[in-house]
C-alpha cells in the first residue's frame, strides 16, 4: 500500500502484545501514527491526554475492560472515534459494543484491510465536513437529495439498492471500503455470506457507472475490498 | 458435625422449641390465673362469714354482756371443725377461746391479718396458718375470730402441681414431637444431599429422590430436577459442538499446515510464493467461516439469541434476501423470484435472514437440474427458477425456498441437516456443511422446524415457524399494499 493521503494518530488498546505490536508495525507501514496501551487504565489515561483519530479498543482488557473504557470517555465528552475489537462476534455482543459508546465493531478474527478500511472510515467521519448533499467523483455526480446520478453528460439509471451502494462509496470517496462494510451500510445484514453476493452487486454497478468510459472510476482494492476513486492509485 | 448437633441445628426443630417455650408460658399463665382467682374466692368467703359471725357475737355480747359471750364462744369453740375463737380481757389475758398461741401483736391491732397459730387442743407441735379479724369489744374486750387457711393452701398445692405436670406434658411431647419431624426432614434432606454430592462429582444423569406427598420439599426436588435436566441437556449440545470442533476443525487446519509446508519447500520464485500465501489467507478466511457458523449454531441452539428478538415481517426478509442473491442467481445462470404475503412473526431478523439466505445459497449451489440425457427433455427457464416465499398458514408462517434440481433423496433429509454432513454429489463444490444446520438450529430457537421435501423435481426447503398471534394484524395493515406481490 502507499502513503494514505492524511496522516492518522491512533491509539491501540490491546492487552496481547504480539497482536498489538503486530497492528503498530502495520499502521506504521502505511504512514499513520500508532500508540500502545496494554490495559485499560493506561489506555483510558492516554486516550484522555492525547489527540487521537480513532481509538482501537479491545473488549476484554486488565484493569478496565473496554466498555467500561469507552462509558468513561463518552461521559467526559471525548468523541474520539472507537473502534472495538472483540472475540465475542456475535450480534447482540456488537450491538452492545455499539450502545456503550462504540462507532465500530469488529470480531476477531479479523484482515488487517478490513481493520485498515474501517478505521479509515471512522477518522474521515470525525474529520470530514458536514454531509454534502451532491457527491463528485471525477465526472460522476450523485444527487442524494433528488437521487439523480449522472456521469458527464450521460444520466444513469439506477436500482434503489444499486443507488445506496454507489452513495456509501462516493461518501467514502478515496477511501477502501470492505465487503462486509458494504453488507453491514448498504444492506444492514451483519452475517458473513459464504459466496461472493456483494461482488455482483458491484460488477452490475460498475457496468452502469464505468462501462463505455475512458477513466474507470470503482476500483477492486486486491485482498481489501473496493473504492470509488478519480485517478488510478 | 454429631447426628445430634445436626438435629438441633434444623429449622423443624428450632421452630418446635420455639413453639415449645411458647406453649408451655401459655399454660403456665393460664394455670396461674385460675389459682391466684381461686385463692381470691376463698379468701372472699372466709372475710364475708368472719364478718356476718363477728357481727352475731357482737350483738350477743350487747344483749347478754360478758357471760353470754363467754357461753356462746366457749360453746362453739368446742364444736368440731376449723374455726377459731379466742376472746381478751383489757390486759390481754385469755377468758374464753380455743386458740392456744398467735403471733405477736396479732391481738393487738384490729382488723385483718394473716397469722400463724396453735390451737389449745393441738397434738402435733406444728404451726398452722389463719385468716383473723380482731375486734375491740366495750369495756376493753377483744374478740378474735379467724378461718384455718389449709384448705386454700391444699387448693393451691393441687393446683400448682397440676401446673408442674402440664408443663412437664408439653415439654416432653414437645421434644419428642420435635426430634420426630426433625428427623423426618433431616433424613430427606440428607438423601438430596447425597445426590446433589453425587451430581456435583460429575454425575449429571443423578435426579433427587420425590415423594408421593407433594410437601414443600417435593416441589422444590422437582425444580432443582427440572433444572437438572436442562443442564444434562446444555451440556450435552456443547460436548458435541466441541468435538466436532474439535474433529472438523482438524482437517481444514491440517490443509493450512500441509500448503504452507510445502510453499516453503518447493516455492522458487515471489510469485509462488505470493501465490501459496493468498491461498493459505483464503483457507484461513474459510476456517474463520467456518468457527463462526458452528459457534453461531450453538448459540441459537442453547437459547441465547432469545434475547434479542422482536416482532416483524418475515415477507421483509424473503424481499431483503431476494434482493440480495437475485444478482448472483443471475450470475449463475438461474432466476431467483420471491412471492410473499404479510407473514408476521416474532423472532431474531438476523438470525432468520442467515437461515434464509443459507437456504437460497443451497439452492444456487445445487439447484442446477441435471444436465438433459440424450432423448430427455429440454430443459426449460423453469427448471432453472429457484422460489423464495414468505405465507402465513393457519398459526404457521412458511419461508421457503424451492429449486428443481436434483433434490435430496428422502432417506438423507433428516442426515443432511446435521453438521458437517455434505452428499457425495456436492463434496466438489465449496461449502462448509452447516448452511442446514444453521437453519435447523435457528427454526428450533424459535419454536419451529426445518423441512426438507420434494418439489418433484427439486428441493423444497421450509422453515416452519409460529406465527405472531394477537399483534398480528397491525403488521398486517402495514403490507396491505402489496398482497401477493410476485417479483
Amino acid at each position: 500500500m502507499t502513503a494514505p493521503d492524511r496522516q492518522m494518530r491512533l491509539l491501540i488498546i490491546e492487552d496481547d502484545r504480539e497482536s498489538a505490536d503486530y497492528l503498530a508495525k502495520a499502521f506504521r507501514e502505511v504512514g499513520h501514527v500508532a500508540d500502545l496501551a496494554g490495559d485499560g487504565e493506561e489506555g483510558l489515561a492516554l486516550a484522555e491526554s492525547g489527540d487521537y483519530d480513532v481509538l482501537v479498543v479491545d473488549r476484554m482488557l486488565p484493569k478496565r475492560d473496554g466498555l467500561s473504557l469507552i462509558g468513561v470517555l463518552r461521559e467526559k465528552d471525548n468523541r474520539t472515534p472507537v473502534l472495538i475489537l472483540s472475540a465475542l462476534g456475535q450480534v447482540d455482543d456488537r450491538i452492545k459494543g455499539l450502545r456503550a459508546g462504540g462507532d465500530d465493531y469488529l470480531p476477531k478474527p479479523y484482515s488487517f484491510a478490513e481493520l485498515l478500511a474501517r478505521v479509515e472510515v471512522l477518522s474521515r467521519r470525525r474529520g470530514g465536513p458536514a454531509e454534502e448533499t451532491v457527491y463528485r467523483v471525477g465526472d460522476l455526480e450523485l444527487d442524494r437529495l433528488s437521487h439523480r446520478v449522472a456521469r458527464g453528460k450521460d444520466e444513469l439509471t439506477l436500482q434503489p439498492r444499486e443507488f445506496r451502494l454507489l452513495e456509501y462509496l462516493m461518501k467514502h470517496a478515496g477511501q477502501v471500503v470492505t465487503r462486509t462494510m458494504l453488507l453491514e451500510n448498504v444492506w444492514d445484514y451483519h452475517f458473513d455470506p459464504q459466496t461472493n453476493v456483494i461482488d455482483v452487486h458491484i460488477s452490475r454497478l460498475r457496468s452502469k457507472i464505468d462501462k463505455g468510459f475512458d477513466r474507470p472510476l470503482l476500483h477492486t482494492i486486491r485482498g481489501a475490498g473496493y473504492m470509488i476513486r478519480d485517478g488510478i492509485r | 458435625m454429631t447426628a445430634f448437633g445436626k438435629l438441633i441445628r434444623t429449622t423443624a426443630f428450632r421452630l418446635t422449641l420455639a413453639y415449645l417455650l411458647l406453649f408451655a408460658f401459655f399454660a403456665a399463665s393460664l394455670l396461674g390465673y385460675f389459682a391466684w382467682n381461686t385463692r381470691r374466692l376463698i379468701t372472699e368467703q372466709i372475710t364475708s362469714t368472719v364478718n356476718a359471725e363477728i357481727s352475731e357475737i357482737s350483738e350477743i355480747y350487747g344483749r347478754r354482756g360478758l357471760r353470754g359471750l363467754v357461753f356462746t364462744i366457749e360453746n362453739r369453740a368446742l364444736r368440731p371443725g376449723s374455726n377459731l375463737y379466742l376472746v381478751t380481757t383489757p390486759t390481754g389475758q385469755a377468758i374464753a377461746g380455743n386458740v392456744g398461741s398467735l403471733a405477736p401483736g396479732v391481738m393487738a391491732t384490729n382488723g385483718w391479718s394473716e397469722t400463724v397459730y396453735r390451737r389449745l387442743d393441738d397434738q402435733d407441735e406444728l404451726d398452722h396458718r389463719a385468716l383473723v379479724r380482731v375486734t375491740e369489744l366495750s369495756n376493753g374486750f377483744r374478740l378474735l375470730i379467724g378461718r384455718d387457711l389449709d384448705e386454700r393452701r391444699r387448693l393451691f398445692g393441687i393446683v400448682a402441681k397440676a401446673a408442674q405436670w402440664s408443663v412437664l406434658v408439653v415439654v416432653v411431647l414437645g421434644l419428642g414431637g420435635g426430634v420426630f419431624v426433625a428427623r423426618r426432614v433431616l433424613r430427606r434432606i440428607d438423601a438430596m444431599t447425597g445426590t446433589t454430592q453425587r451430581i456435583m462429582a460429575g454425575d449429571l444423569s443423578g435426579r433427587l429422590p420425590i415423594g408421593r406427598s407433594g410437601d414443600e420439599l417435593d416441589r422444590l426436588a422437582e425444580n432443582l430436577n427440572a433444572m437438572l435436566e436442562r443442564i444434562e441437556a446444555l451440556m450435552a449440545g456443547l460436548k458435541e459442538v466441541s468435538d466436532n470442533i474439535a474433529h472438523d476443525l482438524k482437517t481444514p487446519l491440517t490443509r493450512l499446515r500441509n500448503r504452507a509446508e510445502e510453499a516453503l519447500a518447493k516455492s522458487r520464485s515471489e510469485s509462488e510464493y505470493r501465490a501459496a500465501l493468498e491461498r493459505t489467507i483464503e483457507e484461513s478466511d474459510g476456517l474463520i467461516r467456518t468457527f463462526n457458523a458452528l459457534l453461531m449454531i450453538a448459540r441459537a441452539e442453547s437459547g441465547q439469541a432469545r434475547g434479542d428478538m422482536d416482532d416483524f415481517d418475515a415477507a421483509e426478509v424473503a424481499n431483503g434476501i431476494h434482493e440480495l442473491y437475485e444478482p448472483l442467481a443471475e450470475e449463475d445462470g438461474m432466476s431467483l423470484r420471491v412471492k410473499t404475503q404479510p407473514s408476521p412473526i416474532h423472532g431474531n431478523r438476523e438470525l432468520i435472514s442467515q437461515a434464509l439466505a443459507n437456504l437460497v445459497e443451497n439452492a444456487i449451489k445445487h439447484g442446477k437440474p441435471a444436465p438433459a440425457q440424450p432423448g430427455g427433455t429440454v430443459i426449460s427457464m423453469d427448471g432453472r427458477q429457484i422460489v423464495i416465499e414468505a405465507r402465513q398458514e393457519g398459526d404457521r408462517v412458511l419461508l421457503s425456498v424451492t429449486d428443481h434440481g436434483p433434490g435430496i433423496p428422502e432417506a438423507d433429509r433428516q442426515h443432511v441437516m446435521e453438521r458437517f454432513v455434505r452428499l457425495e454429489a456436492s463434496r466438489t463444490l465449496p461449502g462448509s456443511g452447516l448452511g442446514l444446520s444453521l437453519a435447523s438450529a435457528v427454526a428450533t430457537l424459535h419454536g419451529g422446524e426445518l423441512r426438507l421435501g420434494d418439489a418433484r423435481p427439486g428441493l423444497v426447503a421450509t422453515l416452519v415457524l409460529p406465527a405472531l398471534t394477537g399483534t398480528g394484524d397491525r403488521l398486517a395493515t402495514q403490507t396491505q399494499d402489496v398482497p401477493q406481490k410476485v417479483a
